[in-house]
């Protein structure tokens, strides 16, 4: 090992290139570094809110659908029941009238009856009387025997 | 190629010995020819092979990181931009666990020392004779390609980071503390002169440690890599073993070259981060 001037050479060198190293080398490097470093980072933190602001979205969302949903069954119901409610009443109007009709039906029936017998009960006691008075020979005053008659024609 | 030289130890010899120049024994400046000129150069001459590898290597790391610098940007980097940003994202990660201060020169150092020692080693990847062989042709009499086979480079290197230590033990600790802190530990203050002794062995150790570690590391493998060169010489079936063992030695290296870029890197920080703390 013999030692000369090279020690020196080597040092100033060193020196010299360290000096470089530190003014043009590396801080441009480690700044592109950590500034990649924090780009990075946002960019994760960014796409983590991203994701969370997608999850309650979706939460929202099948909440609102939900709400939708009942809300559209209670509709749905409701429209039956109207509905039911609509048919109900229909069929009350309908045998009201029926009754109605059944019931003019029933007078009218009960009427005419009632004038038919009237009518027969008049020709019974006409005939009544027109067989009574050939019975008789003679000529029954009607207005003798009315009693009589009246009678009869109660009975009939 | 070892057949040109006289014998073994001869090739050895050639291929530790370093291009020096300086001034020779007859007062003219110049290459040294032989391992006597070179002796008597004394020290002010210069190994002309280390110092040119070492600073084109390094010069190469700063081009190379410059270029990465002027392309950085948010944007996803592409290849080499990617491997550099790597790089400087490990050696970002190393200095936040080992030092505990700010200080905006830990990083770009421990950036220049792990790529630059890395560099240096590898070169002892190229095969031994390659590149001394076509400077023999251009009329260079020695070349030693890997400049942290040679103990100026390393002592060079740890020298400058012993200053670092030196200055921030000063700048943080102020004149009196650097001295408190070699003066009264590990014993009471009874005791300084046994407690300067202490310390400044340990002081004078890290460098020291550095230098060494990194130089004796890097000239074994150097030594291996040249005996296993030797081999070829010795006919067909030696020269294709030495070439398995070659190819395993290199591969090993690899882990070594970093593994003492990566030590070096680490010690330095370690080191500057002792000299920085206030509290001991």
């Amino acid at each position: 090992m013999n030692f000369n001037a090279t020690l020196i050479g080597q040092s100033i060198a060193f020196a010299v290139f360290v000096w470089f190293c530190m003014k043009y080398v590396w801080p441009p490097l480690i700044g592109a570094l950590e500034e990649r470093n924090a780009r990075i980072t946002e960019g994760l933190a960014a796409a983590e809110r991203g994701q969370k602001e997608l999850e309650q979205a979706q939460a929202k969302v099948s909440e609102n659908l939900g709400e939708a949903k009942q809300q559209a069954q209670e509709i749905i119901n409701q429209a039956q029941k109207r509905a039911n409610e609509i048919v109900d009443g229909a069929k009350d109007i309908a045998r009201e009238e029926a009754d109605k009709i059944k019931n003019a039906a029933t007078a009218d029936i009960d009427q005419q009856v009632n004038s038919a017998r009237e009518q027969l009960r008049k020709e019974v006691s006409v005939i009544a009387l027109s067989g009574a008075e050939k019975i008789l020979q003679r000529e029954v005053d009607a207005k003798t025997h009315a009693a009589v008659l009246d009678e009869l024609v109660a009975q009939i | 190629m070892a057949d040109s030289y006289a014998n073994s130890s001869e090739y050895i010899k050639h291929h530790l010995t370093n291009l020096v120049y300086g001034q020779k024994s007859d007062g003219a400046w110049g290459i040294a020819h032989s391992p006597e000129e070179i002796k008597e150069m004394g020290f002010w001459s210069l190994n002309l092979d280390s110092m040119m590898f070492s600073i084109g290597l390094g010069l190469f790391f700063l081009w190379i990181f410059r270029r990465a610098a002027k392309k950085a940007s948010t944007d996803a980097p592409t290849g080499l931009q990617n491997f550099i940003e790597m790089l400087i994202e490990f050696i970002d990660t190393s200095v936040r666990g080992s030092f505990s201060g700010k200080n905006p020169l830990i990083a770009p150092l421990a950036l220049t020392i792990f790529v630059w020692i890395f560099l240096l080693n590898l070169m002892d990847l190229i095969a031994v004779d390659h590149i001394p062989w076509l400077a023999s042709l251009m009329g260079v009499p020695y070349l030693k390609i890997v400049p942290s086979t040679d103990p100026n480079i390393t002592f060079g290197l740890a020298i400058s980071v012993f200053f670092l230590i030196v200055y921030y033990s000063i700048k943080m600790k102020g004149p009196g503390g650097f001295f408190a802190e070699l003066a009264f530990h590990p014993f009471p203050k009874f005791m300084m002169p046994i407690n300067l002794i202490l310390e400044g062995v340990t002081l004078i150790a890290k460098p020291v440690s550095l230098a060494l570690r990194l130089f004796g590391n890097m000239y074994a493998g150097e030594v291996i890599f040249i005996l296993i060169a030797i081999m070829y010489s010795g006919g067909w079936a030696l020269g294709f073993f030495g070439g398995a063992l070659q190819l395993v030695w290199a591969l090993f290296h690899i882990l070594i070259i970093t593994l003492q870029a990566f030590i070096f890197m680490t010690l330095t920080i370690v080191y500057l981060d002792m000299a920085s703390q206030t509290d001991h």
